[in-house]
């Protein structure tokens, strides 16, 4: 068992909780920096790819897992961030550095504003409203022809900083650590959020807004704030998918994608950073590893009964299905679990994490 | 001058006067006790005061200002905090956690410092801490720093939301039913802590309970109230001994079954 004699309250502020905890991180850290020599530059590009959807599967955490609010729509974020990175620089001329940031805060900014009129509803009716954000974005690609290339799409160039250029074909490395240092600085910020007393708003929020109300929390405001942040959050990524995939149209940004992105942290576990990653894993990676399974089943002969049109989303949705019904709290939940059993052993008991009675909340003076 | 001065405060709820031009004030340092059967409005009297109810007509004043300008989200930081009958914390949060959510209203810095967690605010978070920390010493919570509420019981809860509204360091503390449910033990430590409250931290406690020898262990005045009115004001034993009272609570017929 692991005892940590705390003799400060800085050691609950930083960053790491205890030696291990920092020797497992570092230990990360090496293996990310060596991982372009240790894998093919196909995964290597897949792993990129990971990078980039857990930055979008953060944006949604932060709405969803620390504010509770939800969202059917988070793709039209993707889309502004893409769209609005290309056109800062093909239009505007400027240069990615620049580009890049404004993206996320044109993409918040979006965010902020579209909170106002629907942070008021709740549960299924902020979904649908959502649900229509998302619609409503993908028909404004097509209509703003003129600016985005309609059904055409858009053609985004490589990364240029000072004159070096990222291309996933020519140095994906490159490309790959460019990313891996924004994931960093993006996590980095989402722990701060979550130790300081914005985070503790926002978990204020999703667990009860009567009482936050009576703490002081200004309600409008702060969730004005999460979906500025989330919207922030997601459109960094889009703008990143847009120069990785190269081309984009209103297509690439549908309700479908908006889902995934919500499958995504609910497999990986809602409420954590770790449950972004995780989800993007599973989301980038399941298609890989059922490409070389059904390479492997051909090889013995069953090419044929495996090859089946859209098996992947088939696959995902019933991953979805078996994690809501077996384990709510995703992969990070079951990882805690695991880790926990690990430090108890062998006192761990069985019912350890059954949840106790919940006792009757009113809903009456929301 | 009185702390919390409440008049001719009525609210309609369709047809039902829940609250029906009640009157009263709260003096600084005295603990003052609501009494009245279910459905008195008491709690409506609650939620009038943190502004969660607009009231159809009426007026309050705290600290000799007009409460009514404020809304619900600022009460807080004019210095008054409360708890919920059916305890409202924050479900997925620790005990520190909510704790610390009641340090909300000394929040000093912009959220861009908060998401850089520049050095300031990292000496705030240490005096949050502090704060909480005596709140926890205070309420023995100590076992329970860091579990989860929604594995925590009853009388535990009780206690963290009281300790979430104390975090506030508020002038005026509002209590609805600080001890239903709790056993004879808990209810007992509640009472020491409310009188210390009073007289350690300099804190005017309005409280909502039924167990009336909690009532009367710690309040200076009780007000009794059934139907939304006000049927009787004064000590907890002018009030218990008091006809109308017991006719509210007991029935009509009650004072000739005694006689
Ligand atoms: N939001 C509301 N809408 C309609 N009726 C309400 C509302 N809040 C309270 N009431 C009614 O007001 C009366 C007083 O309730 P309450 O203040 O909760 O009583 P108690 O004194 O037991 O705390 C009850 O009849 C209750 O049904
Ligand atoms: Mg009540």
């Amino acid at each position: 068992m692991r005892f940590v004699f705390k003799t400060h309250y800085d050691q609950d502020l930083g960053l790491f909780k205890h030696t291990q905890h920092r020797v497992c991180y570092a230990l990360l850290g090496a293996i990310m920096v060596a991982l372009p020599w240790l894998i093919s530059d196909y995964l290597l590009g897949e792993f990129t790819l990971v990078l980039i959807w857990s930055i979008a599967g953060m944006g949604l955490m932060i709405l969803i897992g620390q504010t509770g609010q939800a969202s059917l729509g988070h793709a039209a974020f993707l889309a502004i961030g893409a769209y609005s990175v290309v056109l800062l620089q093909e239009r505007a001329g400027l240069p990615f550095l620049l580009a890049f940031p404004l993206a996320g805060l044109i993409s918040g900014v979006c965010g902020a504003l579209i909170a106002r009129p629907i942070a008021k509803l709740h549960g299924v009716y902020l979904a649908i409203a959502t649900l229509a954000l998302g619609i409503l974005v993908e028909d404004i690609i097509v209509i703003a022809e003129a600016w985005t290339g309609g059904v055409g799409g858009l053609f985004a160039p490589d990364i240029d900083i000072f004159g070096h250029t990222f291309n996933k074909y020519i140095n994906p490395a490159d490309l790959y650590f460019l990313i891996l240092g924004i994931t960093v600085v993006l996590v980095l910020l989402y722990k701060n959020l979550l130790r300081s007393p914005l985070g503790r708003a926002f978990a204020a929020i999703r667990d009860s807004e009567v009482s936050a109300q009576a703490m002081g929390v200004e309600i409008a405001k702060t969730k004005s704030l999460s979906f500025a942040l989330s919207a922030a959050y997601t459109g960094l990524a889009g703008a990143l998918l847009g120069h990785f995939t190269g081309i984009f149209n209103n297509e690439t940004f549908t309700i479908i994608m908006s889902i995934n992105m919500l499958m995504m942290i609910v497999i990986g576990g809602v409420g954590s950073i770790h449950g972004a990653f995780f989800g993007a894993a599973v989301f980038v990676l399941l298609p890989t590893i059922i490409a070389f399974a059904r390479d492997g089943l051909a090889t013995l002969g069953l090419g044929n009964a495996v090859v089946i049109p859209g098996i992947e989303a088939g696959i995902f949705a019933a991953i979805l299905i078996a994690f809501l019904l077996f384990e709510p709290l995703g992969i990070y939940g079951r990882w805690v679990k695991i880790r926990t059993w690990f430090e108890l052993f062998p006192l761990a008991r069985r019912d350890m994490f059954k949840r106790n009675q919940s006792f009757l909340k009113t809903e009456r003076t929301r | 001058m009185s702390l919390l001065e409440v008049s001719d405060l009525t609210i309609r709820f369709g047809g039902l006067v829940a609250v029906d031009s009640v009157s009263f004030t709260v003096e600084p340092g005295e603990t003052f006790a609501l009494v009245g059967p279910n459905g008195a409005g008491k709690s409506t009297l609650f939620n009038l005061i943190s502004r969660i109810y607009e009231p159809s007509s009426g007026s309050i004043r705290f600290k000799g200002e007009d409460l009514l300008t404020a809304h619900a989200d600022q009460v807080a930081g004019l210095g008054i905090a409360r708890t919920f009958q059916n305890i409202e914390l924050f479900e997925h949060a620790s005990v520190l956690q909510n704790l610390l959510v009641g340090r909300h209203t000394h929040r000093q810095y912009s959220f861009l410092s908060e998401l850089l967690f520049l050095p300031r605010v990292r000496e705030q978070e240490r005096e949050n801490r502090k704060a909480v920390e005596n709140v926890i010493d205070f309420l023995d919570l100590q076992p329970y720093r860091n579990s989860l509420i929604a594995g925590l019981p009853y009388g535990v809860r009780k206690v963290v939301e009281m300790g979430r509204a104390l975090a506030l360091s508020p002038t005026l503390l509002l209590l609805d039913e600080p001890a239903s449910g709790l056993s004879v033990e808990e209810t007992n430590d509640v009472a020491f802590w409310i009188e210390d409250m009073k007289k350690l931290m300099g804190i005017t406690v309005l409280m909502v309970e039924h167990d009336m020898s909690l009532v009367s262990a710690v309040s200076d005045r009780v007000l009794a109230l059934a139907d939304g009115k006000t049927i009787a004001v004064g000590s907890a034993k002018e009030v218990q001994s008091h006809p109308a009272v017991i006719e509210a609570y007991l029935g009509p017929d009650s004072l000739e079954v005694e006689a």
